[in-house]
């Protein structure tokens, strides 16, 4: 394995929970509910992932199971807001305190207990390929799934009549609900359909990038995958740029620090971050790229007159 | 977020506390963990202290902690909680909680309080700490024997005396044995985060180092020595389930020693002020077996140890050198408590500069 590979293969683990949760969050966002429950989500997909794949010993359970978790827990989130419409803010807060209350309880008898890892699909023949072998056909299965569903989601928004309405929801809710589209229902499955990706990007860390579970195991990934989606102004193609640049950003850091390449550790760190407030710096200089692809009604509540 | 979260957990977690119904001819203890039990490294290992409190004195005591507490004014609300409770023995068992352990602890004089890490201690209050170092000089010693490369990679946290005291016991100790040995160090800023941990790792073996080292909690960066066929150390406690081809030893935190000690100090009245930094001797540090080893190599972690732990040898023993060439230590003369406590700079061979 040659060192460009290496770290190439190192950046693709690290972008991968990024990218799933941020094309969930971007689904939900499209549908005009702002959900800053995604770390609570992905948190509680990790438990699950975790306790499934240890319970029956397949980790392909574990990584449904993830994805369960997230989506249920999503629920949690979905009923008050679009029941009950209550403020997404505090709501979407909430929820990700509860979940990661609720991971620790869950997971705390599997403290200290080795996992079971989803191990990587090895195309015969052709994951023997020098340089791309493993890189391109040797990843695991919730690789290629993220890279399938980012043109998936592409194009069910741009090019399906049920992507037209969920924009359509998500731009004016009032005017979906007048010609005679349920706004709940669509929203609450994108916030479903969010809660899911969320959780697959959890299960991803508890399964793939490191097989254990530890309390708050996230640390803060859901919050980057919510940047990412402002950094990708709510395009699919974007996010997949996104979770990729972020990514690297994390991996060449550690490059440089144990080349001695002297960048301080806490600015690597901080770029992600700094780099998503430009996005928005530029795209808010912009009064006709913000309206062609911000939700117009993303975080209004919405209340159907009968 | 992280302090909201805590704040939110030690709100729940004191109003729960304040609900137990207290017992008059039992000594209640409380415990403050800065973090989850389910850490699986500091906080963790503190409440397998309060376990063995429970084994070893069974009736004679109660206890209950409070996890997530904040180093803040949350701090001072629930150590007060628990003083207010009625226990007689309280841990606080971060730094962070100094202050508000020192002003609880002015309002109830009868109550005893144990602080981890601190320098200020009252009439009512000790304080304690442990010597890891001497564990991270025998797992240098180790790593300089074991690396083909002699390149160790070295995972750190923040920039405070006691992660700095860490590298340079560790490199004295891989330079008794191999004078050329060299390390890379990644600062990763967190104590844990399992995957950032990981990535600093196959960073640094893609880099050309065959042994992992870490002064963060995760056992990730052993899990990825595991899989890519190299060795490292664990940290905090026993990580062997994790990695049981590539742990050779693991520095472990034991508190229960000194914990069941103060209880039972407590318990027949002979409990004082005092100030404890113990390390192999008192039996708060320990080397988790060694594995993976070959014997000639265990058996000079084993001497060492045992020199260190007899006070036949101090791992600053000089002459010890920075790493700008002036010299920290003459010959023979040991670097004091003082010294190693407040240490902010790299022994010679250290090539990382050490962030401000």
């Amino acid at each position: 394995m040659t060192g460009v590979e290496a770290v190439l293969l190192t950046i693709v683990t690290a972008s991968t929970p990024l990218l799933l949760a941020a094309l969930g969050e971007l689904v939900v966002e499209r549908s005009g509910v702002l959900n800053l429950g995604v770390e609570g989500m992905m948190i509680v997909g990790a438990v699950a992932g975790f306790a499934i794949a240890y319970a029956t010993g397949s980790a392909v359970l574990g990584v449904l199971a993830a994805a369960i978790g997230g989506a249920a827990l999503s629920l949690v989130f979905a009923v008050p807001v679009l029941l009950l419409a209550t403020n997404q803010y505090a709501t979407g807060l909430a929820l990700t305190l509860f979940g990661l209350g609720l991971s620790g309880m869950i997971g705390e008898g599997f403290v200290g207990t080795p996992g079971i890892r989803l191990d990587p699909i090895a195309i015969p023949a052709l994951s023997e390929l020098p340089f791309v072998g493993r890189l391109v056909f040797g990843q695991d299965v919730l690789v290629y799934f993220a890279f399938f569903m980012v043109a998936a989601v592409a194009w069910f928004l741009f090019r399906s009549r049920w992507g037209l309405v969920l924009r359509a929801v998500g731009d004016n809710h009032t005017s979906a609900h007048a010609l005679g589209y349920s706004v709940v229902r669509v929203r609450f499955l994108a916030v479903m359909f969010g809660g899911a990706m969320a959780g697959l990007g959890g299960g991803y860390l508890s399964l793939v990038y490191t097989p254990q579970w530890v309390e708050g195991m996230t640390a803060g990934r859901g919050w980057i995958a919510l940047a990412l989606v402002v950094f990708a102004s709510w395009l699919p193609l974007r996010a997949l740029i996104g979770a990729y640049l972020f990514g690297s950003i994390m991996i060449l850091q550690f490059h440089a620090q144990a080349a001695e390449i002297d960048v301080p550790a806490q600015f690597m760190s901080m770029l992600p971050y700094l780099a998503t407030i430009v996005v928005l710096v530029i795209i808010s200089r912009d009064a006709t790229r913000i309206r062609l692809n911000t939700p117009a009604c993303l975080g209004r509540p919405f209340v159907p007159d009968r | 977020m992280r302090k909201i979260i805590a704040a939110a957990a030690a709100m729940a977690l004191a109003m729960g506390l304040a609900a137990t119904p207290a017992t008059a001819d039992k000594l209640k203890i409380g415990f403050i963990y800065v973090g989850p039990i389910g850490d699986h490294g500091w906080s963790y290992q503190h409440n397998h202290g309060r376990l063995a409190i429970e084994e070893a004195l069974g009736d004679q005591v109660e206890t209950t902690y409070v996890e997530n507490v904040s180093e803040g004014p949350d701090a001072e609300r629930a150590i007060e909680r628990l003083a207010r409770e009625g226990h007689g023995l309280i841990f606080t068992t971060s730094f962070g909680f100094m202050n508000p352990t020192l002003k609880v602890a002015e309002k109830f004089p009868d109550v005893k309080f144990e602080h981890a890490t601190g320098y200020k201690r009252a009439d009512n209050v000790s304080t304690y700490s442990a010597r890891f170092y001497e564990g991270r000089y025998v797992i240098g010693q180790i790593a300089a024997k074991m690396s083909k490369t002699g390149v160790a990679g070295y995972i750190v946290s923040f920039p405070i005396p006691e992660v700095v005291r860490g590298i340079n016991s560790f490199m004295l100790g891989a330079q008794s044995v191999n004078p050329d040995f060299k390390i890379k160090i990644i600062w990763v800023n967190t104590w844990i985060d399992p995957a950032k941990e990981a990535d600093a790792a196959k960073a640094l073996i893609d880099q050309g180092v065959d042994i992992i080292v870490q002064h963060t909690d995760s056992t990730a960066p052993l899990q990825v020595a595991q899989d890519r066929g190299v060795t490292g150390f664990g940290q905090a406690s026993d990580m062997i389930a994790f990695a049981p081809k590539a742990q050779l030893t693991a520095i472990v935190d034991d508190w229960s020693a000194y914990y069941v000690a103060r209880a039972k100090a407590v318990l027949d009245g002979s409990w004082k002020s005092e100030d404890v930094w113990g390390g192999f001797d008192a039996k708060m540090v320990v080397m988790a077996p060694y594995t993976n080893l070959p014997d000639d190599v265990v058996a000079m972690a084993k001497e060492t140890q045992a020199k260190i732990t007899s006070g036949e040898f101090h791992p600053f023993t000089g002459p010890i050198m920075k790493q700008d060439g002036s010299e920290a230590a003459a010959d023979g003369e040991v670097l004091s408590d003082e010294a190693l406590l407040s240490m902010n700079w790299y022994v010679k061979g250290v090539d990382d500069k050490l962030p401000e």
